[in-house]
């Protein structure tokens, strides 16, 4: 029998950038799927078409939320599958090369990386620096299929200002397409407006409340695209596989929500956000906000603690049930300096004394004042050596 | 109690030990090495290991990321004391400066009394201060890789298998069910990948040279790929036996002339050792007294006299590879270790 180390419902917990906790309503709406309603959706018969009506329900709930067609939605397993389907499946469809900013998530960054790409420069607030893309796909003009920028930065959240970046492709690279990882952002943006610039999208069901697992790519029609999965043809052919249907029912449920409570739950985290800043620059001292508070999502709150190493500030926060994280944990579990915060220019031995606290719909001002009082107890302890 | 979770079974047995003392434990698995490896104790797969362990004790596991300090202090220092010809030890200074210096304070800044290892040596403490004695089973010991540890390392650390035989901990781990009871022991150069091995390692890092092979009295008899990789008292691979028929050594390994020097055996005898800046466990014992004294990490440890630096064999013995540690123990309670040095010169 596992032995859990903490009790999770005791927890501060301040890394909803990370993941969030399941919304109850998506876990409803999920559990016939893993029961009584059990079908393969690309079946014939009545068990199969009870599944596939949930998700082509599903299917125009997400493309109602993201501004696009139901036909556009392609289910996947996540938004790492959904980055690598948008950057190799268009480099495999047309030749032509993938460019991306250096501070992207590691799901775009490395695929790019994997098919010969571009890597460009990032600017000081993490998001891509127009000049230097402009000159990266002047630089290889004519050959550019795919440029992807993400809709907010993952680690630091800052948010890209995605329509003068689909300017820039428009002017430098016409013929290239403009995909956007949106998985952090979904849950905070209205992506209908700002993602419309993109014909590719990629989302997360579990940054917005939904289960681990499943995603989409939006694939507007008329974009070059081949499938990386092969198989059964599902999803028009460009992913094969049998539906997570569950998951799909678990991930339309929680877009749903998060957009209806979009506005409200923006404006209370972010109250939430600046009052854990202010305490932090109050109670620690020695800390500086690594991009500014309204370039960045309103969840984010990434800051950088002056002597203190993120890696042994997370192990004390961790010790009074504090949960937050600093830079990008790699596959064992180590804290490396993050190359989001390299790619902006910050300095390695400064970029590891980073901590990410990111707020969610669950976080309250209890919390909030916790985690101030405990980062507080914590930069005492680790300066005082 | 912090402890030093590699993902072996030594320390997940250390870990074990420690709970069942009574003792507060977290685990730590240290990240030390973030280029390829296949061998080492960084792997995901043992990180793995080592949290399934903590999982299973029910402990708390942390990663901690000592890449840079790893690089600075084990690997850039072993890659440069090949190319100086020298035969380096990688784990003494990983010991020295990881485990029990960052890893240590690391663990004492997070408000741990003590950290612990899965090391097969011993810390006992005694009203003259802190011992560092051998392990209990002399096939595994480990003081030889510990003997930089001074008074303020032992005195926060704890070595919980020194008291077992690997078999015994072996044991213990198959008797509570523990994954990692029968994982091979770790071998050779953590950092290091089985399949390229050392050369293509240092091949990658540093320039390695072809040399010519000489005899005492300057003959070539033969040619080495690499006279970075000879150490001094190395019988194979270098090149032809001499006429005499009998077996030759590296006696001299000289990196900047491309030359290795060659001999029989009685060549290789030496009545002393040059020591550099040594460490001690306590206080250095006096100029002139007896000393056991161990110059590679299993072999024997042999009756000496120190003196200002240097041992002085009682009887001559083979030459001890500059770079390698000659780790000295005291002859009337053989298990107790005094400290030791790098040696320094040929001869």
């Amino acid at each position: 029998m596992a032995v859990l180390d903490h009790d999770p419902c005791g927890s501060v917990y301040l890394d909803n950038a990370a993941t969030t906790p399941l919304r109850a309503e998506a876990l409803a709406a999920m559990m016939p799927f893993l029961t009584d309603r059990f079908g393969n959706p690309s079946g014939g018969h009545r068990v199969a078409r009870a599944a596939r009506l949930a998700v082509d329900e599903a299917r125009d709930d997400v493309a109602d939320v993201l501004g696009c067609q139901p036909g556009e939605v392609v289910f996947t397993a996540g938004g790492t599958e959904a980055d690598n389907l948008a950057i190799l499946g268009v480099v495999a469809a047309t030749g032509g090369k993938a460019v991306c900013p250096a501070a992207e998530h590691h799901a775009v960054l490395h695929s790019v990386q994997a098919v010969g790409g571009r890597v460009v420069g990032a600017g000081a607030d993490g998001a891509v620096d127009l000049d230097q893309l402009a000159g990266a796909l002047d630089d290889l003009t004519g050959t550019v299929a795919i440029v992807s920028t993400m809709a907010a930065n993952n680690e630091v959240g800052t948010m890209t200002p995605l329509a003068e970046v689909a300017a820039v492709v428009a002017d430098r690279a016409p013929g290239a397409v403009l995909h956007t990882d949106a998985v952090q952002a979904a849950g905070w943006c209205d992506l209908r407006r700002l993602a419309a610039p993109a014909a590719l999208i990629s989302v997360a069901a579990h940054k917005l409340g939904g289960p681990k697992g499943v995603g989409c790519l939006v694939v507007r029609d008329g974009t070059p695209l081949r499938p990386v999965l092969h198989g059964g043809g599902q999803e028009r052919d460009r992913r094969s596989g049998t539906h997570n249907v569950a998951g799909i029912v678990g991930f339309a449920t929680a877009l749903r929500l998060a957009a209806e409570e979009r506005d409200e739950a923006g404006a209370r985290v972010r109250a939430l956000r600046a009052r854990l800043c202010d305490r932090l620059m109050v109670q620690v001292g020695g800390v500086v906000a690594s991009v500014p508070l309204e370039r960045a999502l309103p969840g984010h709150l990434h800051v950088r603690v002056t002597e203190c190493e993120g890696e042994a500030m997370l192990v004390l926060l961790d010790d009074v049930g504090v949960c937050a994280s600093a830079g990008s944990a790699c596959a064992s579990g180590a804290v490396e300096p993050s190359h989001v915060l390299l790619a902006m220019g910050v300095p390695k031995a400064e970029a590891l004394t980073s901590l990410r606290l990111s707020l969610g719909r669950t976080t309250s001002q209890a919390d909030v004042d916790a985690a101030a009082a405990a980062a507080a107890a914590a930069a005492s302890r680790l300066r005082a050596r | 109690m912090l402890v030093g979770m590699s993902g072996g079974v030594d320390s997940s047995v250390a870990a074990a030990l420690l709970i069942e003392q009574g003792h507060e434990v977290v685990g730590a698995t240290l990240k030390l090495w973030g280029g390829a490896s296949d061998s080492g104790c960084c792997s995901v797969a043992d990180v793995e290991d080592a949290r399934r362990v903590a999982q299973q004790l029910g402990v708390a596991h942390h990663v901690f990321s000592f890449t840079d300090d790893f690089d600075e202090h084990v690997v850039a220092p072993y890659v440069a004391a090949h190319a100086a010809g020298r035969t380096p030890n990688p784990c003494i200074d990983c010991n020295r400066h990881l485990k029990f210096d960052r890893f240590l304070r690391r663990g004492l800044l997070l408000g741990f009394d003590a950290v612990a290892t899965g090391h097969h040596a011993r810390v006992a403490a005694t009203p003259a201060g802190w011992q560092l004695r051998r392990g209990a089973d002399p096939a595994k010991d480990q003081s030889y890789v510990l003997h930089v540890l001074g008074q303020s390392q032992l005195a926060r650390t704890l070595l919980p298998v020194g008291d077992l035989t690997k078999d015994e901990v072996r044991g213990r781990a198959v008797a509570l069910g523990l994954r990692t009871a029968t994982k091979p022991d770790s071998q050779d150069v953590c950092f290091i990948a089985a399949s390229g091995g050392r050369n293509a390692f240092l091949a990658a890092r540093t320039g390695l040279h072809a040399a010519e092979v000489v005899d005492r009295t300057g003959a070539p008899v033969g040619r080495v790929d690499a006279v970075e990789l000879v150490t001094v008292g190395q019988r194979r691979g270098l090149g032809a036996a001499g006429g005499t028929g009998r077996p030759r050594y590296a006696i001299e390994v000289d990196v900047p002339g491309r030359r290795v020097v060659v001999g029989g055996s009685d060549d290789l005898l030496r009545p002393a050792v040059d020591l550099g800046p040594p460490s001690w466990v306590g206080g250095a014992p006096i100029d002139g007294a007896d000393v056991l004294a161990q110059a590679s990490a299993h072999g024997p440890a042999r009756p000496g006299a120190w003196m200002n630096g240097r041992v002085l064999w009682r009887q001559p013995q083979r030459a001890v590879a500059p770079g390698q540690a000659v780790v000295l123990y005291d002859p009337t309670d053989p298990d107790r270790c005094l400290g030791g040095a790098e040696c320094t010169l040929f001869g």
